[in-house]
This record gives structure tokens, sequence and C-alpha cells, in this order.
């Protein structure tokens, strides 16, 4: 982390252990926030290979999401990121301050028609690289749930 | 994270460290279309020492694929591991890409 980061993490003991951080509106932080969580999930119930790879690709997709498309990167308003290391399960909740969106509408970026376009992956990647997503009524709140293993 | 730009025999070999995704595609973008100006034409991408791409580096490769072929040249893919691949394969941009194992199969493939 460099001098100037304004990331800091909060560690929770207790059962579950919590962590929580707040993630400024910009997408430059993306991937400091995401070694960030990721380090603190490498000794639990997952394994390390799904820690470095399912569990980072799907935070960085769910905080890209909340940045960009929630809080529309103004720089006034911070992503939080709550996790929970339970005993069981990583459960990893993403919220912003935006309207929300239907996690309904994205159509499936694997048809032909939309092969070759840019965007429109995200929650298809995160849906499978996690075990379980929720979203709260609002759609401003994202839960990704791995399973221990 | 950071990015690797090699030239050899005419190809370009662009090797991503760390992670490719939305904080830095920008500079990955730059960086190829940098060299396409300059004339370059076949480009591999190495992923050898990458450990996660999210689905902005997806489409970011998508984009430079489209402009690279646009420009009458070819962008291959190597080095993914397994869950790379996967990745590759569960959102179908297997069948855009040429993929190989190593980037050195990538440059001998042009």
């Amino acid at each position: 982390m460099s001098p100037a980061s304004p990331l800091r993490i909060d560690v929770q003991g207790g059962e579950p252990r919590r962590l929580r951080l707040e993630v400024p509106s910009d997408v430059e932080y993306v991937g400091e926030a995401v070694e960030l969580i990721a380090r603190h999930c490498l000794t639990g119930i997952l394994s390390p290979r799904r820690v470095l790879f399912n569990l980072r690709t799907a935070l960085a997709e769910a905080l890209t999401n909340a940045i960009v498309y929630g809080n529309g990167e103004d720089a006034a308003k911070v992503v939080r990121v709550q996790v929970e290391l339970g005993r069981d399960a990583v459960r990893i909740r993403v919220s912003d301050d935006g309207a929300g969106f239907d996690p309904a509408a994205p159509p499936d970026p694997t048809r032909p028609e939309n092969l070759r376009r840019e965007d429109g992956r995200g929650l298809f990647v995160m849906r499978h690289l996690v075990d379980r997503v929720d979203f709260n009524d609002k759609g401003n709140t994202i839960w990704l749930t791995l399973q221990a293993g | 994270m950071s990015f690797t730009v090699k030239h050899e025999r005419g190809i370009i070999t662009l090797g991503v460290d760390g992670q490719l995704i939305v904080g830095n595609r920008h500079e990955l973008k730059q960086k190829v279309l940098d060299a396409l100006e300059g004339g370059g034409r076949r480009f591999v991408i190495d992923f050898t020492q990458t450990g996660y791409i999210d689905s902005s580096g997806l489409g970011v490769l998508v984009s430079l694929s489209k402009k690279i072929r646009e420009q009458g040249g070819e962008l291959r893919l190597a080095g993914l591991n397994e869950d790379l691949q996967t990745l590759f394969e569960l959102t179908k941009l297997d069948t855009l890409f040429t993929i190989t194992r190593t980037p050195q199969e990538a440059v001998a493939s042009f």
C-alpha cells in the first residue's frame, strides 16, 4: 500500500471475524482494496487458489460495479465493504449509494450477438465464480458468498 | 501491477504482471495502440504472470482484438493458467481468440 493510500481495513475479532473497508469511488483503488481483503482471507476456510482467483475476481467486479454504476465515480461517495469470515462460509457485502439496478436485466454475454461486446460480463462472471450472489431489494448492495473449501 | 513489452521478429509481446482489471486496462490498451500506431501488427499478450482478469480486462481484450484486426493485424493470447482458461471458456471468449499454452508457442505460430 502506498503511504498516501486512504484505504484502512478495520478488523473486528469474535465469531464471525469481520473486516470493514471503505473504498473511494475511484477505480484506481479497486486492485489495492481487493488485495487488502484477499490477504485477510488467505489463512481461513477457503483454499488459497479460490481466494486468489475466485474471490479476487468476483470482488473486483462487485467493487467496479459499485464505483462506476452505483456511485457514478463521485469522489464524495464511498463504497462500503464488509466481510464475514465464518466457520462455513465467507460472505462479502458491497454497498454503494446508487439507485440500484435490476440483477435480472443484463443480457447473456455468451450469446453470439453479445460476444464481441466490451461490457456486460461482470454479473455473469461473479455468478460463476462464487457459490451465491444476492442483492438487496433496491439493488445497491450485493452479497457474495463463498462456501468453505 | 505492470506490463512488460518485448519485440521479437516483428512480434510484440506484452506481459501482464499481477492482474488485468478496471484500474490498469487503459494502460495496456494505450501500449497496444501506440505500438499499432508505430506499425506493429502482430501481438501476443502473455498472461503467464497474471493472477486474475476481471470483466473490464476481458472487455479491453475484445476491443484491442477488433482494433488490431481493423489494421490487418492479429492478437494472440498465451500463458493462461487453469482458472483463467476456465474464465475464457465460460464467457466463450476462447472462441474469439487464438490462445496458446506459452508465449513462445504464440510467437512461433505467426
